[in-house]
């Protein structure tokens, strides 16, 4: 397959550049990182979605790693498969299995798969880019969607304010299964996600990494701003980084607390909430949930 | 608006749009969706307009979860929908059986785009046309209308909805990728194109009620449930009562009905469009957005002196057997062009049983028929 741009042999990207990702797009530079941390030797399934449109269209291909696209609910039963051969064929050491999707494939149609992928023991890694909602098909509210976000299908207006859901607590869920390596990173703090994949994949067993990736399209954000945007989701809170590794919780602190406004207000998809007929209530909602989070995975230094 | 909530006027709008709005006009006030292009417009419509006439929009997990979301909504005596395409399509199949088998009214769209499997999603394909009819386990009857533009997306999803009232059945919309993104003038009355049917409720008291005892027509009254009636459904064969009945002959007489309450009524299901073929010794036999194409294609091979007609299916599920047998008695050939490597065409030369030939002007999918190789075809039948 021809490759998308003719690129320089001594650059370690396994990600080649020249692939039709939006300007801005947070998923795209987490995977470039998630793979750099992997290297060569990995074998990455990836269902339907972004990553799979923007990668490989066209007759072309940015991956320099075998690659199996499958459909949108079943890479984690793929990746089984592809694991209990490599497994029965004594390659594991050779070769490591990454299976890699959206939040609605993770959190939605994909889980069922995913829970039985953990709950069998595979040695994979799964690796779940979230960016909050459907954006493929053009922005349509997922499970990882948070409070009062704005999307086509949960459109702000006289009868509501938004997404009236919570987002999905996916790693916790995942954690419930007992399996060895749990972390969430983000794409905003990128020696935190190098380290998190490299120790991932350093233990047998199942793995999960969900790495919160701002999608300017989606979010209606500035595309110059999707690294500042991602931060602020983690200082403010809403987005705690942690790793619980073999049952030890490690969690990355917030140097300094960040109101939820200064995050939201960036977004087009949370605007509904603030000018001159605001949602104080929802705000303080959503403030609530970074408050909570704090407190519970001990976020400040005391 | 109008106080139904009906959304009157004359429109600039897409077929997926359209459909909506048909559901709207219909009475549909649930909707279980979950995206899947070319299909998420259905569901984005929904999402904006059930909250202000009073319905519910509910976002499902996947499509297996829409379908049985519908299902649920059913019972509850909302006239209910879901939409999707190819993949999502390919999931729901289990639960469509379902709702056949527990006679559940609900209207699923299927806009379809190209496969196999993920095939090209935004763009048109017709392959689903085989699956329609057969994709759930079992022997069961369908009812499937396929709309060839915007104005008769609105206009048929009333009609599925109806059909679907009325027979107990789940209708599918096979409407297409071109047709869902089609933008045309649609225009809404305020009242209805068609009477609204509304399933047939219970007579007689509680006590007597037997959820699966059909009337003459071989339809049973529906209950709701919470409403009162004794209320047990389940997708095990089932005796008048509702109650599993594991023998041959319950299974001989539930299977036998749910067939043939489609089969016996046919006549007042099937609906076609006949275009020249009183004299015709060539029928192009096509729809959904071929349909349009072939009206082209028929216009230029009479305008070159060609006997051609046109037979335009509406629904393709029953089928028009008898239609299509009377006029093999009077046509050379009958061409059928298809956005698939050859589907309904089987079933035209099953009714045309050697009497006449048949043509397949097949397109894998991705875009349109040339109106040019259907009227080649043509040219060559009458030769």
């Amino acid at each position: 397959m021809p490759k998308v741009k003719e690129r320089d042999k001594s650059c370690d990207h396994l990600f080649a550049s020249g692939h039709t990702a939006c300007p801005g797009c947070g998923q795209s530079m987490a995977v470039r990182l998630v793979l750099r941390a992997a290297g060569r030797n990995v074998i990455v399934v990836n269902s339907t979605g972004c990553l799979e449109i923007f990668s490989s269209k066209f007759g072309e291909s940015s991956w320099e790693v075998p690659y199996i696209h499958s459909l949108f609910e079943n890479i984690a039963a793929v990746a089984s498969g592809v694991e209990s051969v490599l497994r029965a064929t004594g390659r594991l050491d050779e070769v490591r299995v990454i299976a890699m999707s959206g939040d609605g494939s993770a959190a939605d149609i994909g889980f069922g798969a995913i829970s039985g992928m953990m709950e069998r023991g595979h040695d994979v890694l799964y690796v779940c880019y979230d960016n909050e909602a459907y954006m493929n098909t053009g922005i349509q509210r997922s499970g990882c969607t948070p409070y009062y976000a704005r999307t086509t299908t949960s459109p702000p207006g006289k009868v509501s304010q938004g997404n009236p859901r919570p987002k999905k607590d996916l790693p916790q869920i995942i954690l419930a299964h007992g399996v060895p390596y749990v972390a969430t990173a983000s794409v905003g703090y990128i020696n935190d996600l190098d380290k998190k994949v490299k120790r991932a994949l350093s233990i047998r067993g199942p793995k999960y990494i969900q790495v919160h990736v701002p999608c300017p399209l989606g979010w209606g954000s500035d595309s110059s701003r999707t690294i500042d945007i991602a931060r602020l989701a983690v200082n403010s809170g809403l987005f705690p980084l942690y790793e619980v590794d073999s049952g030890e919780l490690n969690v990355r602190k917030i140097p300094k607390k960040v109101p939820v406004e200064e995050y939201l207000q960036l977004q087009v998809r949370f605007r509904h909430l603030f000018g001159s007929d605001g949602a104080r209530e929802e705000v303080e909602q959503i403030q609530r949930v970074a408050d909570e989070n704090i407190e519970k995975y001990g976020l400040m230094s005391k | 608006m109008s106080e139904n909530g009906v959304l009157c006027g004359t429109f600039f709008m897409n077929g997926d749009v359209a459909c909506a709005e048909g559901a709207i006009s219909a009475g549909c006030r649930f909707f279980a969706g979950y995206p899947i292009t070319p299909a998420t417009e259905v569901a984005e419509r929904m999402s904006e307009r059930l909250p202000y006439v009073g319905g519910v929009y509910v976002q499902m997990e996947d499509e297996i979860a829409s379908m049985n979301a519908v299902l649920g909504a059913s019972w509850t005596g909302r006239k209910a929908m879901t939409a999707t395409s190819g993949p999502g399509f390919s999931l729901m199949m289990e639960n469509l059986g379902l709702g056949v088998m527990l006679e559940t009214p609900c209207v699923l769209a299927n806009v379809q785009r190209a496969g196999p499997s993920t095939g090209l999603p935004t763009l048109v394909g017709q392959g689903d046309m085989m699956q329609a009819r057969w994709g759930s386990h079992g022997s069961y009857e369908i009812i499937a209308l396929v709309p060839s533009s915007p104005q008769e997306m609105f206009d048929l999803t009333i009609t599925a909805f109806n059909l679907s009232e009325r027979y107990r059945v789940p209708v599918l919309m096979m409407s297409d990728e071109a047709v869902g993104h089609m933008s045309e003038k649609v225009v809404i009355p305020q009242i209805a194109p068609e009477e609204l049917v509304n399933r047939r409720r219970p007579h007689g008291g509680q006590e007597q009620y037997l959820p699966y005892k059909p009337d003459e027509d071989l339809i049973p009254p529906m209950a709701i449930v919470g409403e009162g009636y004794r209320f047990h459904v389940t997708g095990l064969t089932h005796d008048e009562r509702g109650y599993p009945a594991m023998t041959a002959e319950a299974q001989d007489q539930l299977v036998r009905r749910l067939a043939d309450k489609i089969r016996l009524n046919k006549k007042d299901i099937i609906r076609y469009e006949e275009v020249e073929v009183e004299d015709a010794e060539v029928i192009v036999c096509a729809y959904g957005i071929s349909a349009r194409i072939a009206r082209l294609a028929v216009r230029q091979a009479r305008a070159e002196g060609m006997r051609a007609g046109l037979l335009q299916l509406i629904t393709v599920w029953p089928f028009a057997e008898d239609r299509i047998r009377e006029l093999a008695q009077q046509v050379k050939a009958f061409v059928v062009p298809e956005i698939n490597y050859g589907q309904i065409v089987l079933e035209v030369e099953r009714c045309a049983a050697g009497k006449a030939n048949t043509l397949l002007v097949a397109h894998m999918g991705g875009s349109v028929h040339d109106p040019q190789t259907i009227l080649q075809a043509i040219k060559e039948a009458v030769r």
